[in-house]
């Protein structure tokens, strides 16, 4: 049989799916012991059960001074940022998505325009959005906006001009207006794009979230895996390393999840 | 005066004539069918009809109004695919053909409720309302094309254009879409046109049979000129005889 005819049984695809992981933790193992071995004091690579141990107490025990756990403070800001941010760019997404996609006047006047403005890299901003903004809650979010939103104008505006000129002309065969046309034709079938492209912009979001706060901030988990470092505590970096990934890969979960649920005409399109 | 009439048109994508000299006058109600060669510009000649486009040179009016610049209720449409809305279930496509008219594209309330029981009953007609809940990629092809004309009709045009409505359809599927097509016909008056490939189809179901082509030919240039309606077919008792040519045949017609 072929190569590609041949598929893993469910009890192989498990294993296959978990092989990496654990080639990857053995292989990290193996590192941090020999190099333990040389030195008991190596800071670079600490052992599991040692960074196991630190999560543990990162998640559990308060601040000496103050008795918040700061994990706990540090995610909700992130987390809030990243919200804040991802949700504006959801929604402007999806206006300017749908202005330009449909009507030609203002995808003549924008395509350009955001086709240009999504080239600059935003990190290169940065200091401007500093100086704007001040160094609060506000430059952090509008750092995830610059980052992302121009992006996530162009895919949608090109969805919607993927809606087969067909459709549209059906609805106006049934009298539907612009506005109807945008509201009943446009929007719910941009709705699953718009999950897409929200799946993926997070990994921008999230590097323009931690490098903003890794700069200038007092919480958040870009802030303190930046501030450890100073000490070389490599078992908390990786516990928040380890933490953000796993937050990651949730919230993506849960938008796939909520994108099947929610919009069960697109599974035999997308 | 004739319901529709298509003067002088011309239709050209840049320099290239796609459709030349078309005249046409149909009266209200004729069934109109229209064959030729592919990539003759018979679907060119629907979407100008349909007021999608606009034509070169000529104008086409519907029961003597000005020519329209953009599709509207008036002219219904069902295309060879995509006609139906992938995120509404098969009731709610119906129903668009009332709510879409609407400020809102919605219908509230009683008059929502009233839309639903007329769409079930259209839904019924068309042998959907078994799927009434599902949506239109769970359909067959067949299936989805007597939505699309359900939901065309629902929207109550005067004319309607078929572009091959059934060129995707099996055989025997096609037949059944026949009967469904002239019984609505039959119900509702309308003048249809529709494109088709199949010869067959136009003579059985058309009252006219056009024939689309290029009635000069440059063997160096084959995109040298556009083509227009060479024959008009009198197609009326299913066809026979096939051969009563209309007098009116527009070939090489001196202008
Ligand atoms: N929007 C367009 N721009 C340029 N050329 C087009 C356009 N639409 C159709 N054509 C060309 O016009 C010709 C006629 O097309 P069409 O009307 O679709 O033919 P038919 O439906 O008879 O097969 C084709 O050669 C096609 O390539
Ligand atoms: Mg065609």
């Amino acid at each position: 049989m072929r190569l590609i005819n041949q598929k893993p049984g469910p009890a192989l695809a498990f294993f296959l799916a978990a092989l990496p992981f654990v080639l990857l933790l053995i292989a990290y193992a193996i590192g941090s012991y020999y190099r333990l071995l040389e030195n008991p004091n190596d800071k670079l690579l600490p052992a599991p059960s040692k960074v196991f141990e630190t999560a543990q107490r990162l998640f559990t025990e308060g601040d000496r001074r103050t008795g918040r756990i700061l994990l706990w403070h540090d995610t909700a800001a992130s987390l809030r940022r990243l919200g804040i941010g991802v949700a504006l760019c959801a929604f402007f997404g999806t206006v300017f998505g749908l202005l330009i996609g449909l009507l030609p006047y203002v995808r003549t006047t924008l395509a350009g325009f955001v086709a240009v403005i999504s080239m600059i890299p935003p990190l290169a901003l940065l200091p401007i959005l500093f100086i704007m903004f001040g160094l609060g809650e506000l430059s952090k979010v509008v750092l995830i906006v610059v980052g992302i939103l121009p992006f996530m104008i162009r895919d949608l505006s090109g969805r919607v001009m993927e809606i087969p000129r067909e459709q549209i002309v059906k609805a106006e065969t049934l009298g539907a207006s612009t506005w109807v046309i945008m509201l009943r034709v446009g929007l719910p079938q941009l709705m699953p794009r718009l999950i897409q492209a929200v799946r993926l912009s997070l990994g921008p979001a999230w590097l323009f979230l931690i490098a903003a706060e890794a700069i200038a901030s007092d919480q958040g988990l870009g802030y303190r895996i930046f501030l450890v470092r100073r000490y070389l505590a490599m078992d908390v970096i990786l516990t928040y390393v380890i933490w953000i990934t796993l937050l990651a890969f949730i919230i993506d979960w849960l938008l796939k999840t909520l994108s099947r649920k929610a919009f069960p005409w697109a599974e035999a399109n997308l | 005066m004739s319901f529709v009439v298509a003067e002088n048109i011309f239709q050209s994508y840049g320099d290239r004539p796609i459709l030349e000299r078309v005249n046409l006058e149909v009266d209200e109600g004729e069934f109109i069918s229209i064959v030729g060669a592919s990539g003759c510009g018979k679907s060119t000649f629907l979407r100008l009809l349909l007021a999608q486009e606009t034509p070169t040179h000529g104008t086409i009016r519907v029961d003597g109004n000005p020519p329209a610049t953009e599709p509207g209720l008036e002219r219904g449409v069902v295309f060879q695919r995509y006609s139906v809305f992938p995120h509404l279930t098969i009731r709610e496509n119906i129903v668009a053909g009332e709510a879409f008219k609407r400020p809102w594209g919605r219908l509230f309330g009683a008059e929502a409720k009233a839309a639903q029981i007329r769409a079930d009953a259209t839904l019924a007609r068309c042998g959907l309302d078994h799927v009434a809940d599902q949506y239109p990629a769970t359909l067959s092809g067949g299936m989805q094309q007597r939505l699309a004309i359900g939901q065309a009709l629902t929207a109550k045009p005067r004319v309607l254009l078929l572009d091959e409505p059934f060129g995707a359809l099996d055989p025997g599927t096609r037949l059944a879409m026949h009967d469904f097509l002239m019984e609505l016909r039959a119900e509702t008056g309308m003048t249809v046109f529709m494109v088709t490939h199949d010869l067959e189809e136009g003579f059985k179901l058309g009252d006219r049979v056009l024939v689309f082509d290029k009635p000069r030919w440059d063997p160096t240039h084959p995109e040298a000129f556009g083509a227009t309606i060479t024959y008009d077919f009198d197609a009326r008792n299913g066809g026979i005889p096939f051969q009563t040519i209309k007098e009116d045949t527009h070939v090489l017609r001196p202008q």
